[in-house]
């Protein structure tokens, strides 16, 4: 017994450790596929507990990354991360920050898609692999710190989503979200990588530490244009183009409104959060890592994405009808503030930046479940007048929604506003008023969507439709997305603190 | 030895094909293979300048995206079916239940 563990201990005691979290997943992701050919077909939302089962062991172990980090930067406070193989992977604050939101969100994911791919009569095993295999990709993103590791951890993810965006293959709306997921993410993945590639020939290396570390020495005695800064200005744009197209930027946004309407609804709220989430770590420790110095150069670049992404996702947010279509124009408003939060580029703005990625991590998911719950037999409930009278069918429901609607418009007390709050006093902070003014004349058109949507559920005659039931599942996952979401906007101080170990502020 | 720069002229101009190629064919199996050649062009970005650095890491790097390239295209052409079966069309253009 001792003989066989031991390898298996001593593998997770040396390197091992910083890929846990990945390898639990992965050994479950695959563990389902087998279970599957077990299960009767109406016995296959087993597989959702073993998803949960996975999700739980991940945790596991990333409690036991937390833990050896946080040893090891007793006995050595300089330290920015535990590296591992190589320095290709790292164990810091910030990996363990946004893997903890990944899992948070796969299980809220996980929860939701039961019963509504019982109504699709789509239950299968692969999905809750995929679901899985998107999670090791993104949690990737967040802790590699090499090239060739974040590109893999990119594309891992984006593959998984590829497929689950087309899920629903006798859909034909899901169909053409996925290929058109496909298509455009495909390109913006190439094009990243060409950048990668150009960042790798200028400095001969994949690693971002030591990428960083020669771009930095360059730019001290390189001073006039030569061939080498016009790839490095080349490399920049298109890594910069992938990112932005992953995270729903203007104008790189088009594809999101049309995979979100498309998708099944709980992988809509998987890629609108999860996704975007981890494209955000990715972003930033490329950027700050890598692109540190030049940073003059981005901030401009960054804001202009920023106001362009502020006012198009709000304004054609104005006019939609399908609830999903406004989530994600909207989503792409969101994206403008937390950028906002990179321009400031202090410590408040990044805070911001932390704090905002949890409140809409969170509130996102609560909105996407409310249209996961309307979603009942022979109803598809994704458009605005699927709501009507939402308050006499379901009382709890529009409740709920309400309030994910004032955390999404930014209305106190909810971690909405407080994500905003940062954000903005991070532009005055760093002396960006106009910009700080801009952002919050944004919030206005924001809430006239955001009331579109509560007229609909509260003021409007119901059809005669049957209400929505909610299943346990469902109102679990509702219930974890409320309460942060009221959490992080009554006592913000425990999510601030989170952040800062995010970002290994020390305080 | 060719200078590094032929290479690295070489994959813009495949980059460049790429991209139009994305941008305006109508055919999306077309747009995938152009996708691929972007593709390719990172891959001898990379295998140049391993050999212009006497590094190995570009190299593996290279063979990651070999094998990343087979998998969306494996998963592309999977959905580009699951699309033609329902639609009978592979055209972009008629790609119009969502509006773009």
């Amino acid at each position: 017994m001792h003989s066989f563990l031991l390898p298996i201990l001593n593998f997770i005691h040396g390197d091992g450790i910083t890929v846990l979290p990945q390898m639990e997943l992965l050994l479950l992701a695959l563990g389902i596929l087998i279970f599957d050919f077990l299960l009767e077909k109406n016995e296959k939302h087993w597989n959702a507990g073993l998803a949960l089962v996975g999700v739980s062991a991940s945790a596991f172990g990333l409690i036991m990354q937390a833990k050896r980090f946080n040893l090891e930067h007793q006995a050595r406070p300089g330290l920015p991360g535990l590296p591992g193989f190589q320095n290709t992977v790292v164990i810091d604050g910030y990996s363990v920050f946004f893997s903890a939101i990944f899992l948070a969100a796969t299980g809220l994911v996980i929860l939701l898609s039961v019963r509504y791919l019982d109504l699709e009569r789509e239950q299968e095993g692969e999905y809750y692999a995929l679901i899985l295999l998107a999670c090791i990709g993104m949690m990737f993103m967040a802790s590699g710190t090499d090239l060739i590791v974040m590109f893999l951890g990119l594309e891992t993810m984006a593959l998984s989503f590829y497929v689950l965006a087309g899920y629903l293959r006798r859909e034909k709306h899901s169909n053409e979200a996925a290929l058109k997921y496909l298509l455009l993410g495909g390109f913006s993945t190439a094009i990243l990588g060409y950048g990668f590639s150009l960042l790798y020939g200028l400095t001969g290396s994949t690693s971002i530490w030591e990428i960083g570390n020669i771009l930095d020495r360059r730019s001290e005695f390189v001073a006039g244009l030569g061939m080498a800064d016009w790839l490095l200005v080349l490399s920049f744009v298109t890594i910069a183009a992938g990112l932005f197209f992953k995270v729903a930027a203007v104008p790189f946004h088009q594809w999101a409104p049309d995979v979100y309407e498309g998708a099944p609804t709980p992988i809509a709220a998987y890629i609108s959060v999860a996704s975007k989430t981890a494209s955000f770590a990715l972003l930033v420790r490329l950027f700050f890592g890598v692109f540190g110095r030049s940073e003059p150069m981005w901030q401009g670049l960054v804001a202009g994405v920023a106001i362009a992404s502020l006012t198009w996702g709000n304004l054609a947010a104005l006019t939609q009808t399908n609830i999903k279509r406004l989530l994600a124009y909207s989503s792409i408003s969101h994206v403008g503030y937390i950028l906002l939060g990179l321009v400031a580029a202090n410590e408040t703005g990044l805070t911001g930046m932390v704090y905002y990625l949890i409140a809409y991590g969170f509130m996102n998911i609560g909105t996407f479940a409310i249209v996961v719950v309307l979603r009942q037999r022979g109803i598809i409930g994704d458009e605005l007048d699927d709501l009507d009278g939402l308050y006499q069918r379901n009382p709890a429901a529009a409740v709920l929604l309400l309030i994910f609607m004032l955390s999404l418009a930014g209305v106190p007390p909810t971690a909405g506003f407080m994500g905003k709050y940062f954000v903005f006093l991070a532009l005055i902070e760093s002396h960006h008023p106009a910009l700080a003014v801009f952002a919050a004349l944004c919030m206005v058109p924001g809430l006239y969507y955001y009331f579109r949507v509560v007229v609909h559920a509260w003021l409007k005659k119901p059809g005669d439709v049957p209400a929505p039931v909610m299943s346990n599942a469902q109102a679990i996952a509702l219930g974890a997305a409320l309460f942060v979401t009221l959490a992080a906007g009554l006592y913000p101080e425990p999510f601030t603190r989170l952040a800062h170990y995010a970002l290994g502020i020390q305080r | 030895m060719m200078p590094i720069g032929h290479y690295l002229f070489l994959s813009l101009a495949l980059f460049l094909i790429g991209v139009i190629g994305v941008i305006t064919r109508r055919n999306v199996i077309i747009v995938l293979m152009s996708i691929e050649l972007i593709l390719n062009a990172v891959n001898i970005n990379l295998v140049a300048f391993s050999r212009y650095f006497g590094d190995v890491a570009g190299q593996v790097f290279a063979l990651f995206i070999i094998a990343d390239a087979a998998a969306e295209a494996a998963v592309g052409l999977g959905i580009i079916i699951a699309f033609f079966h329902n639609r009978e069309t592979v055209l972009a253009d008629e790609m119009d239940l969502l509006k773009w």
